[in-house]
């Protein structure tokens, strides 16, 4: 990579005897928006912590616009936006008066007018913030990220616990974002989100980072396969469904087979003999093409949602 | 400065949209004004003046209770946590909290001498600079001690009972509300080792014996000695998240901010001679024999 933005070289966070983060290592490059995936507890908040100089590492080392997060805190504050995970205000403060606070403290500051109409808030700019909706409240939590015009825009689960309206129109934001070139690190359990917003994706599990690459790059881990799930009356052995005609391989994921298949016709119809043969009986059967949930699969052996 | 004053003055206009506040910092303090006015002075006037001490006291010792609430609220709710995001120091979250109160505080203080004035025809009101001096100077310190206690406490519940005691030992070991006078002697002796007695014994100085600032030097030195060092202690204790953890030695620092009025209070306790002045105080209204200021 040509000139990193963000760089992290075996990061290391430990909390008491649990080390969150183990070893992660990955760059970001300008303009580029990548994305942290992993389930609830893999380690994506407390490396973005680090990064946006909220938690001290254990070890290993970041650089975020060239500058450590530790011993320049408030020059990497200046160059940073992010939003948490859970943003809080103060329940009576306006949402104008909310923009206006934070544009004091920085020396570089973007018209906070533009950014209350760009966010869809002009007409709440009088309403306290505990009477916003929680996707006003995301929307002015972006607001508020990019309040000094940021190099780096850190987003924390930006749609999580949003209803899907709501977490489209922050996509749509994020997609302006992405256009206007900002470079962003965005930490997601949804597959979704990853595959539809992020150049290059880091799939975190354990604290450990275990893929990265395009969402294209990863799926092709897949080698290209459809991805075949199956329920059965009985439970079948996952080596004789291996051995069937077109499947390259075969999982057992929460009760269920999914089989990825290079020929998807044969396939079938072998399974469906196999399963004759068998006197088994196929409950139900769901036809996908792969996804970064298979690859989450594949190097898990767990579905990204457990 | 200029984080400073804008967090000071966002903090002035949430904290005047919170009910709670009127209550505790308007109401409260005009209730205890006609009590004390009314029903122990009797509407007198010198009586009246004896007690605006106690009164004003009141009024400015409660901002403690508020400012550490505030600060861990902000804390448990994640508010803080995003501030932190932001350039700021803790020593402008710290101080942005004392400059509000001063805008919050006062404006009660001038009420009740106003009140004084035109409800119980309070004339002799002694030195008002020096009054406003100890006020200012009461706002920093107690303000202080609250950001203290909210640096070394994770939750409401402990706050508020940290809170509760402490402002229990303020008021009535004090003269705040039985004059320190008519205490038994043994808790006049303990009384000598907290700042409030200072504070209400400097305000009644002033009030009744047309005392200067520099005449009051002990209470004035020992309440910026102590305003000083919390301020200090709590910008090193400051925490912005609950799940920061505190030094292991936080408490011993926390406790240390009284050191100042326990050296004056042993001091006091073998030479001073503030408690034969109060005693001049309560038993001579009007006061002119008190003994000359004698630095204290």
């Amino acid at each position: 990579m040509a000139n990193p933005i963000l760089q992290v070289e075996n990061l290391v966070k430990r909390y008491g005897d649990v080390e969150a983060v183990r070893g992660v290592s990955f760059s970001v490059e300008e303009g580029e928006v990548f994305g942290l995936l992993g389930p609830n507890g893999a380690g994506k908040t407390s490396t973005i912590e680090v990064l946006e100089g909220l938690r001290v590492a254990d070890g290993g080392r970041a650089t975020v616009c060239g500058l450590d997060p530790q011993k320049n805190p408030n020059e990497l504050k200046n160059e940073i936006g992010a939003t948490l995970q859970a943003t809080s205000l103060p329940d009576k403060l306006r949402v104008g008066e909310a923009i206006h606070l934070f544009a004091g403290f920085y020396k570089r500051r973007r018209n906070t007018d533009e950014l209350l109409k760009r966010f869809g808030l002009e007409e709440k700019r009088h309403a306290f913030y505990n009477q916003l909706s929680g996707g006003q409240k995301q929307r002015l939590a972006l607001a508020m990220a990019l309040i000094n015009d940021p190099r780096v825009l850190f987003l924390d689960e930006p749609t999580a616990g949003l209803d899907p309206q709501v977490r489209r129109e922050i996509y749509g934001i994020i997609e302006e974002l992405k256009r206007e070139k900002k470079t962003i690190v965005l930490t997601t359990h949804y597959i979704e989100e990853a595959e539809k917003l992020c150049d290059r994706v880091a799939i975190i599990d354990h604290g450990k980072l275990i893929a990265s690459g395009t969402p294209r790059e990863l799926k092709q881990r897949s080698g290209d396969t459809t991805r075949v799930e199956v329920r059965l009356a009985q439970p079948a052995a996952k080596e004789s469904l291996k051995q069937l005609d077109g499947v390259t391989d075969a999982l057992e994921v929460d009760g269920s087979y999914v089989l990825h298949c290079q020929r998807t016709a044969p396939a079938i119809v072998a399974l469906v003999k196999h399963l004759e043969a068998q006197n088994n009986e196929l409950v139900s059967l769901e036809i996908a093409t792969p996804s970064l949930e298979d690859v989450f699969i594949e190097l898990t052996g767990r579905r990204l949602r457990d | 400065m200029r984080t400073i004053l804008t967090l000071a003055g966002i903090r002035i206009r949430i904290t005047l949209r919170n009910k709670a506040f009127l209550f505790f910092s308007l109401i409260m303090p005009m209730a205890i004004f006609f009590l004390y006015g009314s029903v122990f002075a009797k509407g007198k006037p010198e009586a009246v003046a004896y007690l605006m001490g106690p009164i004003l006291s009141f009024t400015v010792m409660g901002t403690f209770w508020g400012l550490s609430m505030q600060l861990v609220t902000w804390r448990e709710q994640g508010i803080l946590r995003r501030f932190r995001l932001a350039p700021i120091a803790p020593s402008s979250m710290i101080f942005s909290s004392i400059l509000a109160n001063y805008f919050l505080i006062l404006p009660t203080v001038i009420i009740e001498l106003f009140l004084a004035r035109f409800i119980y025809h309070v004339t002799a009101f002694g030195n008002l600079i020096t009054i406003f001096v100890l006020v200012i100077l009461g706002i920093t310190a107690f303000g202080a001690m609250g950001l203290v206690i909210a640096s070394v406490t994770n939750t409401m519940q402990e706050t508020q009972i940290i809170n509760q005691l402490l402002w229990f030992a303020l008021i009535f070991l004090s003269g705040a509300t039985v004059p320190l006078a008519a205490l038994p002697n043994a808790v006049q002796r303990i009384g000598l080792f907290l700042p409030a007695t200072y504070f209400v014994y400097g305000l009644q100085r002033a009030m009744l014996a047309n005392a200067h600032w520099y005449d009051l030097g002990t209470v004035v030195v020992s309440l910026v000695a102590w305003a000083a060092l919390a301020a200090f202690i709590s910008s090193q204790l400051f925490r912005w998240e609950p799940e920061a953890k505190l030094p292991r030695n936080a408490k011993l620092w926390a406790v240390a901010t009284i050191l100042p009025f326990v050296l004056l209070g042993i001091w006091e306790n073998h030479n001073g001679k503030l408690l034969s002045t109060a005693a001049y105080m309560m038993n001579g209204r009007p006061t002119e024999n008190a003994p000359p200021a004698d630095n204290r």
